[in-house]
């Protein structure tokens, strides 16, 4: 008999050796005389558990991890085909508390399924929600999404209902749908590991994107650093053609919706959604202003909806389920669930899907873990590189993003970057700004010259030249870049600078330069 | 370093052009394909691009050099990518990033003396829960410490 067996495919998995396992226990099989099928899924998210190899025994799969390739051997001679006890050994995998407490809606597949079977995806309730919104009016398809409460997940938080309705109002012969997957912000890999390891998902959502607002062709605008994601996403969009679920007419619909993947080429700001809508059009990656809107005059002109991955990939199992049963998760303004990315020094990093509400403390502390040098906590940075650095003093914050915003922070794109107390908080407001000043796209002053003036006097605290002139000089520095930018770059560079500055004023007061006489 | 002679960049550039300007926005998928082809993007095949896109030269050279991805000389035999995002500065990337330097004896940027390994800065691979990470030629590395970053040199060296 054979035995079936999982084997993630998912960077995350690739990186930490998850090809040479596989491999391994090939050859192990084969010397043994056991017949065994790999399927290479995504990832459960678990990723201090990659590689984690599953095995299928009776109906239920059985976790060992992380495994690496000197393991194999050992695990066959424990009897791991049959769910034998190891060392490596977590039990059913769905038992694993990280993953049992976790409200799986828009990541419910992932890891589960083979990615490219199109057959293990309907078998887990895919193209449910598509079937559906073939069968209804293109307002009540926006309507289930504005009332599902369904905010852009990209960072700014914007109705994603809206955004539809508008674009679905505007009179336009042509109009796009463009799935921003070009996650940039450190700490955050959702919008990977759902290209990765549920890609026909995502084409799902775009599909009843382009049913809702009679736009019949789809861009995914990603980064050339996510090389997996881009395979994985062209193959699905490949299996999907095949199978009438894009093209002429999606499921026999009559109706038509196809879409292509778009590598973008390292630049950081073709994550705002006007740049990437330049760079898709082959010209420079730089910033528009607004209005026009996107949902006006977007991509080449014609309507557009911009949506983040996770946004769009959300839409399948709100039209599945109905509006009522996504928005019954959360709190406040922020309904449904968010796909929180642990990340940087923490001992549980991955991914943890679950209503909005739990508080910072809670991810970090309990199911992060604390720290993996096992170091004291010091600091931690929500929604990346424009996010705010929060100390301990705030982990009482919700997740939600009205809280955040309280705070003085952001959820962004639900990255979390933990740092143990080894962290130099100046250091890190400096390299805030040295990112803006690599990455800005020069349209604008503030950004541009801000970011760079920024690098100088961060570098002037640090010296002890006139630290308390230099703190309030940044402090002035970062209000014009805050209120005098185009987008996000300039305007939330701030944030990490400030939030350095406010909660770990300790760091940004060295002691003070011993001047030579002259 | 066998660069190829211009006429050939022409021609061969025309041939990628002609397959793909027929696509919405081609610029970047026709950028992308140079890179592969001559790996970097070679100055005459600016013109050639500029031509057939009905774009002005400036144009063409404004998008060149807006993208971090595209280069105008080629690289070492190998690409090494180091992260040097928030999440990887947490987990020792500073600190990766300088023993690899030492090793290679090249910064950020730079080629190794004999042509091996090009060494470039990334910001964020996506693998910020196994930090530090690294790519070598499309290839990923997690949780780097001084003894796999020493392995990855020794690997991109060969």
């Amino acid at each position: 008999m054979t035995v079936k067996l999982y084997v993630p495919k998912d960077a995350a998995a690739l990186a930490l050796g998850a090809d040479r396992v596989a491999a391994a226990i090939e050859r192990e099989a084969i010397a043994r005389g056991v017949a065994v099928s790999i399927v290479r899924n995504g990832s459960r998210g678990m990723h201090w558990l990659e590689p984690l190899v599953e095995v299928v025994v009776g109906h239920e799969r059985i976790a060992y991890g992380p495994v690496r390739p000197d393991d194999v051997a050992s695990l066959f001679d424990a009897g791991f085909l049959e769910g034998g006890a190891h060392p490596l050994c977590r039990g059913a995998t769905k038992d694993i508390p990280f993953l049992k407490q976790q409200t799986r809606l828009t990541f419910a597949r992932c890891g589960i399924v083979d990615p490219l079977s199109l057959d293990d995806y309907r078998r887990f309730r895919g193209l449910t929600g598509l079937e559906k919104a073939i069968e209804m009016a293109p307002g009540d398809i926006v309507r289930e999404v504005t009332d599902s409460g369904l905010r852009g997940r990209g960072g700014a938080g914007f109705p994603t209902g809206i955004k539809w309705k508008t674009v679905l109002e505007a009179a336009g012969e042509r109009k796009y749908i463009v799935c921003n997957a070009d996650e940039g912000d450190s700490g955050t890999f959702a919008d990977r590991m759902i290209m990765e390891g549920d890609p026909f998902v995502l084409i799902e959502g775009m599909a009843i994107a382009g049913l809702a607002t009679g736009a019949t062709k789809g861009f995914i605008y990603t980064r050339s650093e996510y090389p997996h994601a881009i395979a994985a996403m062209s193959a699905a969009i490949e299996v999907a053609r095949r199978e009438g679920v894009l093209g002429p007419s999606v499921l026999g619909s009559g109706r038509a919706f196809d879409m292509e993947v778009r590598v973008g080429a390292g630049a950081y700001v073709c994550g705002e959604e006007t740049a990437l809508l330049n760079s898709l059009e082959g010209k420079r990656g730089v910033v528009r202003a607004k209005p026009p809107l996107p949902a006006h005059k977007g991509l080449f002109d014609c309507p557009t909806v911009i949506n983040n991955v996770i946004s769009l990939a959300s839409v399948p199992v709100i039209l599945d389920r109905g509006a009522a049963f996504y928005r019954d998760f959360g709190m406040g303004r922020s309904r449904g669930t968010i796909p929180i990315q642990i990340a940087g020094n923490v001992k549980h990093g991955g991914l943890y899907e679950t209503a909005f509400g739990l508080s910072l403390g809670e991810i970090v502390d309990h199911i992060g873990g604390g720290t993996a040098s096992g170091r004291p906590l010091k600091a931690v940075q929500v929604g990346g590189p424009l996010g705010a650095y929060f100390p301990r003093a705030l982990f009482d914050t919700p997740f939600d993003y009205e809280a955040f915003a309280a705070k003085d922070g952001l959820i962004g794109h639900a990255g979390i970057v933990v740092f143990d107390d080894t962290v130099d908080m100046l250091h890190q407001a400096r390299f805030a700004m040295e990112f803006c000043a690599i990455e800005s796209c020069g349209k604008c002053t503030p950004c541009r010259i801000g970011s760079t003036r920024g690098v100088e006097v961060a570098d002037n605290i640090a010296h002890g030249v006139e630290p308390e002139k230099n703190r309030e000089l940044l402090a002035d520095l970062c209000n014009t870049m805050k209120f005098g930018s185009l987008c996000a770059l300039g305007g939330f560079t701030p944030y990490p600078v400030m939030s350095a500055m406010t909660h770990f004023p300790e760091d940004f007061a060295p002691a003070p330069r011993v001047e030579a006489a002259e | 370093m066998n660069l190829p002679v211009s006429g050939e960049v022409a021609s061969r550039t025309l041939s990628i052009v002609t397959a793909m300007k027929g696509a919405e926005g081609p610029l970047l998928p026709i950028l992308h394909e140079i890179q592969a082809e001559f790996g970097y993007v070679p100055q005459d095949s600016v013109p050639v691009i500029a031509r057939e896109l009905n774009l002005s030269r400036a144009e063409v050279h404004g998008v060149v050099t807006f993208y971090h991805d595209f280069r105008d000389h080629p690289t070492g035999r190998h690409v090494l990518k180091l992260c040097r995002a928030e999440a990887c500065q947490s987990m020792g990337a500073d600190a990766v990033a300088a023993r690899v330097k030492a090793l290679l004896g090249i910064d950020f940027h730079q080629t190794t003396l004999d042509g091996a390994v090009t060494l470039e800065p990334v910001y964020c691979l996506g693998l910020c829960s196994c930090a530090p990470s690294a790519m070598l030629d499309g290839e990923v590395h997690g949780r780097l410490d001084a003894t796999a970053a020493a392995e990855l040199v020794r690997e991109a060296r060969r």
